[in-house]
């Protein structure tokens, strides 16, 4: 919802650290359990904040296609890195959950739901390009026939703290996908870090959810000067953006190039690790594990995260229907920048650039569609297969 | 006297083939009815004919010793039968018996082999629907060899 | 201002779309070496009947093992007890061969886009079937003969391995013995004593009596043969958009959510498993999707 949409939204304010500590403690008094960056094993990763002291003080990232690194801004941002391997999806589509157990009983089978409810996420630090990942999750498990419960207990249970990027890493190309670094919608607070002139936080309400925290916290109104350079800091880091990627036409485009020559060609670099699509946080595939005890009287079902990249993702009567590399690294990139618009109205793609840094051979999704729309084999609208 | 000239030109393999054409063929052609079991032709004997079948079953068999006999094609009304009498050394290749009540024309194969050599536009019609009848026979039998019905990973 | 305590509890989950349902084995019959049916009716309610439209499948469900799609062979104009015949040929279906009259099993669904029946009154029907392919066109093939009057002519063309891979022989000799349905059985290769046609069903498609301007055809079995088949369709006249296929990829979850029975922009189990031709002509040809 855009901030100008209701009147009865509180006007943006200033929080200094102090208040983003009570802010923290706030959250946790209303039932909230605040999850956000933090720093474990080299990267900054999504986990259980307790307080404002478990965020990356001070730390920054560098990201290249295939390299990602920490480093020591030198300064006390809370915010100023970019985006880490992790995405909020983990929370709201778990790598694995059960979703249900069965017995054998007397009148025959029991099935049992998993009852496991989630907890009330604050979702803390989620940027322009993560706000539109979680709506285009929305599409793919609230809005189909088939609703997934757990995902919209989180979802409608959480609320969203979204920060403008006051920086961007080489990887990034929001801009171009249209969904960064400006954070326009789909948040409860919106948070930029200013630096410049001592550490201060404009923050701005986007739902009624989250007007009540910036009453609670009895705010400071934000300064014109404030709000001008909170604008100023999403420019610059717009500015910095380096990577980006043509959308126009992305769907047929690809639609007509499913036989291209790049395809092999991309194939002979990939490993199919799966990595782009575990790091993606729009990718949604899962798949279902069978367990039983030692007896075979009771039995579990769990679902885990899979990717288009195994093998045994298109496993079909014995064998894989793609079975090779090209097939696969060619379902990833049609689907997620093309088929995607056919399923569900958006593309897969939020310009996060995750994929590219997480690549174990810096494999770049830009390159490779900028490489495919250079020799358009349909484009005189010939059929790109035989 | 009762031609075999339109009996020739209902047949689907001959439909639209010129009259004169036609004549010429059935100038060939005998009326012949086959029992349920005798044979239409037996493999490595003469090919001299080329059957047209009018009504009834025909199955397409190969035997080896110590096997039952395969069936791996059958034919009924409107299609026709052999090729063999086109090539040299012009023998059979397969089996071929009836299992039901079998009305054919045979053409003699020696007969058409005379009129085509004498009129090549002739011989080029007739040769574009065996080559054309032939390419199907080779598609269909490529589909059996996928075995496309047969379990997954056996 | 504190919160009402009521907002600190976690959202209650709403019910859990994959939770199957307790079925049991009313009968079971044998249809060929690796083809079976079975007649399944709900564990607390073994009376009640099983609604669904043609061409619809249920995930079956097999304790501890795993569950597979398969489609639903019933007939829908007699709702009853709920008809699965299904080919043995993996992990669970092998399970679900070995299942006797009173064995319990999970079953969720009806789940996919069904035969358009409605869409072929009026017109010449031909429903062409390979191997264990005819049992999703079962339902498909008793609505049409339930109000055969609706309908022009009808064919069913029927190929499959050998003639001890016959599955549906009773339904077959049924069918073949109305005077208004035209019946025809090939097999890929027959032994001695076969008297029926030998040949690939495509083989068998010339002599299936239809208007291409006004028919409807259906089409399921393996890949390859729907491929060869659509292709001999349109040789005969009829339009893609009259042609109806099924597809089969890997369904996991069964509505939509799992990402794996994706082709090309389709989702199987929720767009299909029955497309209109012409919807997925342009990727049908591409190997690997």
């Amino acid at each position: 919802m855009s901030k100008h949409a209701s009147p009865t939204l509180p006007a943006p304010v200033l929080w200094t650290r102090g208040d983003m500590d009570r802010f923290f403690e706030t959250l946790r008094k209303e039932g909230y359990q605040p999850v956000g960056p933090t720093l474990r094993d080299g990267a900054i990763v999504y986990d259980t904040l307790s307080s404002t002291r478990d965020l990356p003080v001070g730390w920054g990232d560098e990201q290249e296609p295939g390299a990602y690194r920490l480093r020591k801004r030198g300064d006390e941002a809370l915010f100023g890195y970019v985006v880490g391997p992790q995405s909020w999806k983990q929370y709201l589509f778990p790598p694995r959950r059960k979703l249900w157990s069965a017995d054998r009983a007397a009148g025959g089978l029991e099935f049992k739901p998993s009852a496991e409810a989630p907890p009330k996420y604050a979702f803390i630090g989620v940027r322009g390009c993560e706000l539109h990942a979680l709506q285009v999750q929305d599409k793919a498990f609230l809005e189909g026939p088939y609703a997934d419960p757990y995902y919209r207990a989180v979802r409608e249970g959480s609320l969203v703290v979204a920060v403008n990027c006051g920086t961007s890493a080489a990887t990034c190309f929001c801009a171009s996908m249209g969904t960064g670094p400006k954070v326009e919608r789909g948040f409860d607070l919106a948070l930029t870090e200013l630096l410049d002139g001592g550490q201060r936080f404009v923050v701005e309400a986007g739902s009624a959810r989250g007007a009540k925290f910036v009453d609670e916290l009895s705010p400071q109104a934000a300064a014109p000067e404030d709000l001008a350079e909170a604008a100023r800091v999403v420019e610059r880091t717009a500015a910095t953006l380096r990577r980006k990627v043509e959308p126009g036409g992305l769907r047929e485009l690809l639609a007509r190039n499913l036989e291209h020559p790049r395809w092999d060609e991309v194939a002979s670099r990939c490993q199919t690790c799966a990595n782009c699509t575990l790091v993606c946080p729009t990718c949604f595939c899962s798949t279902v594990e069978d367990v039983s005890d030692l007896t075979g009287e009771h039995a579990e079902r769990w679902r885990r995260w899979d990717s288009c990249f195994t093998f045994d993702h298109s496993y079909l009567h014995g064998g894989a229907v793609r079975a090779s590399a090209m097939s696969r690294y060619r379902q990833w990139l049609t689907h997620k920048f093309g088929t995607w618009h056919d399923q569900f109205g958006v593309s897969g793609c939020v310009g996060c650039g995750r994929c590219i840094s997480w690549c174990p051979v810096g494999i770049d999704v830009t390159e490779e569609l900028a490489a495919i729309r250079a020799n358009d084999l349909g484009k005189d609208g010939e059929h790109a297969h035989p | 006297m009762r031609t075999l000239e339109p009996t020739l030109a209902e047949h689907p393999f001959f439909r639209d083939l010129a009259e004169d054409y036609i004549r010429l063929c059935a100038g060939c052609a005998k009326n012949v009815v086959f029992k349920p079991g005798q044979y239409l032709l037996r493999e490595g004997h003469k090919a001299d004919q080329f059957f047209v079948l009018r009504a009834g079953r025909v199955q397409l068999q190969m035997e080896a010793p110590g096997r039952e006999p395969l069936t791996i094609q059958s034919f009924s009304e409107g299609d026709v039968i052999g090729w063999s009498w086109l090539v040299p050394p012009y023998r059979w290749a397969f089996d071929a018996k009836a299992v039901e009540a079998t009305r054919c024309l045979a053409l003699d194969g020696a007969c058409l082999r005379k009129k085509c050599e004498a009129n090549h536009d002739l011989g080029y019609e007739l040769f574009k629907r065996i080559a054309a009848m032939m390419e199907r026979r080779l598609h269909a039998t490529r589909l059996q060899i996928l075995d496309v019905y047969a379990a997954p990973g056996r | 201002m504190p919160r009402p305590a009521a907002d600190l509890r976690p959202a209650p989950l709403a019910a859990e779309p994959m939770l199957p349902r307790a079925f049991r084995v009313a009968a079971r019959r044998r249809e060929t070496h690796d083809v079976f049916t079975l007649e399944l009716e709900p564990a607390d309610a073994p009376g009640e009947a099983f609604a669904f439209e043609p061409g619809q499948f249920n995930m079956l469900y097999v304790l501890g093992a795993g569950e597979v799609p398969i489609s639903i062979s019933g007939d829908p104009t007699r709702p009853g007890r709920l008809m699965h015949t299904v080919r043995a040929v993996g992990g669970v279906t092998r399970l679900l061969e070995g299942l006797k009259k009173g064995d319990s099993l999970g079953v969720r669904g009806p789940y996919g886009a069904p035969w358009p029946v409605l869409d072929a009154e009026g017109r010449d029907v031909v429903v062409v079937a390979g191997g264990i392919g005819l049992a999703p066109l079962r339902p498909l093939i008793c609505q049409v003969l339930a109000r055969r009057d609706r309908f022009g002519r009808v064919s069913i063309v029927f190929g499959t391995r050998s003639p001890a891979d016959i599955l549906l022989a009773k339904d077959l000799e049924r069918w073949r013995s109305k005077f208004d349905v035209d019946v025809l059985l090939t097999v890929d290769h027959a032994p001695p004593g076969w008297r029926g046609h030998v040949g690939v069903v495509t083989a068998l498609l010339p002599r299936a009596a239809f208007d291409p301007a006004n028919a409807r055809a259906f089409v399921c079995g393996p890949e390859v043969m729907m491929r060869f088949t659509v292709q001999e369709l349109a040789h005969r006249g009829l339009p893609a958009a009259s042609v109806h296929v099924t597809m089969e990829r890997n369904m996991k979850c069964a509505i939509g959510l799992c990402g794996h029975c994706q082709y090309g922009p389709e989702f199987v189990c929720k767009d299909g498993p029955v497309f209109r031709f012409d919807r997925i002509e342009r990727i049908f040809g591409v190997r690997e999707l």
